[in-house]
């Protein structure tokens, strides 16, 4: 039997290995997607006081911490069972929805774009935000460097930091937006309005001009029908920020709509010996292996899958460009995983107007921004949609508000078999009678990169002692013998 | 003459990547000045093509991220292999970072947390990740996780320090004058730190005017003045024992220090200097009258020394790990 | 456990715990041997790395001696070190370590026999304690 691996995985948050292996005819029979780290969150974060958690937590990945903090701050908020003044929350808001813009441009453009723009076969060497540059021209390259900039700045200005923000407490944020603060955030916002406007257009043109992108997106290799969850606000259109949580069925069908913090009532998590990462299925469908279909528990998150989920967008712009994406795609729900790139264009242009929406508010810049918490309930969850999928993180505390337990599910943790499934798929569609070379290869790796995994968020956890084991198993999983030392 | 540049990941985040791409339009003149010959997170080599190269071939090499697997402990041996100078970049590398209070927890209870205790998790078999299963007729293999955190230092030789959590992009664009030195051929002075000489008081925009505590409080049991040194007020803030150079950006949103930048020059271990300079400012101003038990009260008011001294620095520290018999 | 003998760091102030160490000596009052005295001239001048290095280096424990409470020679550096002692007692159990192993006490020139006495009984509870964990780790 022979196996390919590719070692490290690139473009893209963390640390993964794929292994691809091939029967005598040179056909790929199995492909596992490995997450090859982990670090230990949820139990390294014992023992903190509670209210370190929102500066602790956005650790687990600088790529998307601003999700972090702000579901950290919000289980504050229910651990101390206070409820913040509303500008408070409308800037934690103001500030998400930057934190939306700079990962999602990230991703487009500097960890999607060199496939879709230089070629998935091209050089190794150009195919990077610098090879991206070069072919769309340094007029462009500087519009989405400033674009990202510009969303990290807002970031700062209210955060402190765009990586590893620090302002947000229990009951409110630190400090509140000055007026020339927001002068300079809503000129940014108009920009990005802009920006996002462009964006869509440059994907319009990218699928209309390259025939073979546009049937990469419709075509099987990447297809998948999995149920889909992502959070809604009280009219089922896309909300970061809070809301209920609703899933689809490969119709679209609504099969459950919960309140966060039932989510143990909908979410459980299995472990395999081969991944670090372990693979949340919907409990009331079971686990039936990485398979796709009504029978199978896999759900997916991220972007396409928010956008299955909801009945529109929250703002115009948005509104039409989600229309119509789901026009062209022929179907909603879509199953079309690299269309998870274009779902994230559609949200940028719904964060920046919602940006803008914000940064416009008449509250915003109001003084008080904060309440003294004054008591403690000990428990408390808090939920947003992070850029990558829903995110949850559900703390206990003691009466001095110490940690004594957390539990977080995290965006790509869920998307974790539909990842392992995607690669195998294209490994499968893309490598027979043994043919391999590095631009087949690289397209097995978008099967993950359309997801934008954020590994390191996945693999918060940690398992500690490995002593040696050999698991013999059969292909279904079942445990044939079990060796150890 | 253009430079060779390699980045290598630990266990990180990734946030010290994004640190690098928020040069923003300067990334474009590091492109200039260096190819990029490994960067997992935004290229596509590979590493066998890392292993392939010649040894000292890389001019500098970027480690970020605690060393806790086997694999991340590779890449730190190979990268120093293959680079003229080594540079810790980010407070992971240079002090172990927030994954170093692994080193506070024990394995077992670790393993038990993420693979069965966790209320989601269904795990009835207790199944763990193994460093090799069989699978069928596939044999799978994943890195072996360390016992301990470890900063970059304690597993090789390490030329330059660039601090922070992630390093501001202010002192990530001080690089630029070293790679202009490399460019002619010359080695900044091994050991260098990018960052201030002094601590973070020094860029302070808080006004110090008591020099005495008298309360302790937490975060979010005091609006503190905003003009007013925020340890003064009673909230604990790291600033003293802590190396400046990262513009104060916490105390800009009125969020006290909590260390990212590690301890300041000529510091081995920051919690110690912490305890100094609290010690130094408790109750000070009435410290003849005052009852012990009164002192006892306001140091209990600190909750969490250890997550709080060390949250950056324990795998650096004198003690830098919770010792247990199976340890 | 049984021929297990305490090794302990002492930091005594010169004026008044030093002081009272010789006074012991000169009147030839027994203490036992497992304590090693390091002279400061201030117990104020212990660094809490002084006390961190201690343990780091196998130290069972550590004791530190100075003036009482409005005599230091220095005016207020016993308040210092108080406060010292007390956040390193709080920070040592989160690292595995026994608070107990750190001692502070008070003794003055004129207390020979208190000084004998105080050290006796810290070897005891380190004794039973047992050796620090720390000891023969590489660095």
């Amino acid at each position: 039997m022979k196996k390919i691996t590719i070692e490290p995985i690139s473009r893209l948050e963390g640390e993964g290995k794929i292994e691809i292996f091939l029967n005598e005819e040179g056909d790929v029979v199995e492909a596992f997607f490995q997450v090859v780290e982990l670090r230990g969150f949820e139990k390294f974060c014992e023992g903190r006081p509670v209210e370190e958690m929102p500066r602790i937590t956005p650790r687990i990945c600088g790529v998307c911490p601003g999700a972090h903090h702000i579901a950290s701050t919000k289980a504050m908020d229910a651990v101390f069972d206070v409820k913040p003044p509303a500008v408070a929350t409308k800037i934690r808001e103001l500030f998400y929805c930057a934190h939306i813009l700079s990962s999602h441009i990230l991703h487009f453009y500097f960890l999607a774009a060199p496939d879709l723009v230089v070629g998935s076969a091209a050089d190794p060497a150009k195919r990077n935000i610098l090879g991206v540059i070069e072919a769309v021209g340094l007029d462009i390259g500087k519009k989405v460097i400033i674009a990202r900039k510009y969303a990290q700045e807002i970031q700062k200005t209210i955060g402190g930091k765009a990586t590893h923000p620090v302002f947000g407490l229990p009951g409110g944020i630190s400090k509140p937006l000055l007026e020339e603060e927001r002068k300079q955030i809503e000129e940014m916002a108009r920009f990005l309005v802009e920006f996002s406007k462009f964006s869509l257009e440059f994907f319009d043109n990218l699928i209309s001009n390259k025939k073979e992108i546009a049937d990469l997106i419709t075509g099987d290799i990447y297809r998948h029908e999995t149920y889909y969850m992502g959070m809604v606000d009280k009219d089922n259109k896309v909300n970061f920020y809070d809301g209920d949580i609703r899933v689809v069925n490969q119709e679209g069908k609504e099969v459950a709509k919960f309140k966060p913090k039932q989510y143990l009532d909908y979410i459980e998590e299995r472990v395999e010996p081969w991944s670090y990462l372990k693979f949340p299925y919907l409990k009331s469908v079971g686990w039936r292996g990485l398979v796709d279909g009504k029978e199978s528990g896999v759900y997916r998150v991220n972007s396409l899958a928010r956008l299955n989920v909801a009945d529109g967008m929250a703002t115009p712009f948005a509104q039409e460009a989600y229309g119509k994406m789901f026009h062209i795609l022929g179907e909603k729900p879509s199953h079309a995983t690299l269309a998870f790139n274009w779902a994230r264009l559609v949200e940028i242009m719904y964060a920046a107007e919602r940006l803008l929406e914000l940064a416009t508010d008449g509250e915003i810049t109001s003084k008080e921004v904060r309440i003294i918490p004054q008591g403690i309930v000990g428990e408390g969850l808090g939920c947003v949609e992070a850029p990558r999928g829903t995110l949850f993180h559900h703390y206990w505390a003691d009466k001095e508000g110490i940690i004594t337990k957390v539990n977080l599910i995290v965006a790509t943790g869920q998307n974790n078999a539909g990842i392992c499934m995607s690669i195998k798929k294209a490994a499968q569609s893309l490598i027979k009678k043994g043919e391999v070379n590095q631009g087949l290869l690289n397209m097995v790796e978008m099967a993950f990169r359309a997801y934008d995994p954020c590994l390191a968020c996945a693999t918060h956890t940690l398992s500690g002692q490995m002593p040696l084991q050999i698991i013999l198993r059969d292909l279904h999983g079942n445990i044939i013998k079990k060796l150890s030392r | 003459m253009k430079l060779k540049l390699a980045v290598g990941l630990g266990s990180t985040c990734s946030g010290c990547d994004i640190a690098i791409l928020d040069l923003a339009e300067k990334v474009l003149d590091l492109v200039e000045a260096a190819e990029i010959v490994f960067w997992p997170t935004a290229m596509d080599f590979k590493l066998k093509e890392l292993e392939g190269l010649e040894d000292g071939e890389i001019d500098l090499g970027l480690y970020h991220g605690t060393v806790r697997t086997s694999q991340q402990e590779h890449m730190a041996h190979l990268l120093r292999e293959k680079s003229k100078a080594l540079m810790a970049f980010g407070s992971c590398a240079c002090f172990g970072g927030i994954p170093g209070l692994c080193n506070l927890t024990s394995k077992e209870e670790i393993f038990r947390a993420a693979y069965k205790d966790t209320p989601s998790t269904v795990n009835p078999d207790f199944i763990t990740p193994q460093t090799e299963v069989r699978v069928g007729d596939f044999v799978l293999t994943l890195p072996e996780l360390h016992q301990d955190g470890k900063a970059l230092p304690l597993v090789v030789d390490v030329d330059y320090f660039l601090p922070g959590c992630p390093p501001a992009v202010e002192l990530i664009e001080k690089l630029f004058p070293y790679l202009s030195l490399m460019q002619g051929g010359e080695l900044p002075p091994k050991g260098t730190v990018i960052a201030s000489d002094k601590t973070l008081c020094d860029e302070c925009p808080l006004n110090r005017e008591n020099k005495s505590i008298s309360r302790m409080v937490r975060v979010h049991e005091l609006i503190p003045d905003p003009k007013i040194c925020l340890l003064e007020q009673g909230i604990l803030c790291m600033g003293p024992a802590t190396r400046g150079g990262c513009g104060a950006s916490c105390i800009k949103v009125l969020m006290p220090c909590r260390g990212c930048m590690g301890p300041p020059p000529g510091v081995k271990d920051q919690g110690a200097r912490m305890i100094a300079a609290i010690a130094s400012i408790l109750a000070v101003s009435d410290e003849k009258e005052l009852p012990e038990e009164e002192v006892v009260r306001l140091v209990n008011g600190i909750k969490d020394p250890a997550g709080t001294f060390y949250r950056f620095t324990l795998p650096v520290a004198l003690l830098n790990k919770k010792m247990r018999e199976d340890k | 456990m049984g021929d297990f003998e305490p090794k302990i760091i002492g930091f005594c102030c010169n004026w008044c715990a030093y002081a009272g160490a010789d006074l012991a000596g000169i009147n030839r009052i027994q203490y036992p041997s497992n304590l090693r005295m390091i002279r400061v001239m201030c117990s104020g001048s212990v660094d809490p790395e002084h006390i961190l290095e201690a343990f780091r280096e196998g130290a069972d424990g550590v004791f530190i001696g100075g003036c009482h409470l409005g005599d230091c020679h220095y005016m207020t550096g016993n308040y210092k070190t108080m406060r010292k002692v007390m956040l390193i007692k709080s920070l040592l159990p989160q690292l595995g370590l026994e608070p107990e192993r750190l001692k502070l006490a008070w003794v003055s020139a004129a207390e020979g026999q208190r000084f004998a006495q105080v050290v006796t009984n810290f070897t005891e509870e380190i004794r039973r304690l047992g050796p620090n964990p720390w000891k023969g780790i590489e660095k």
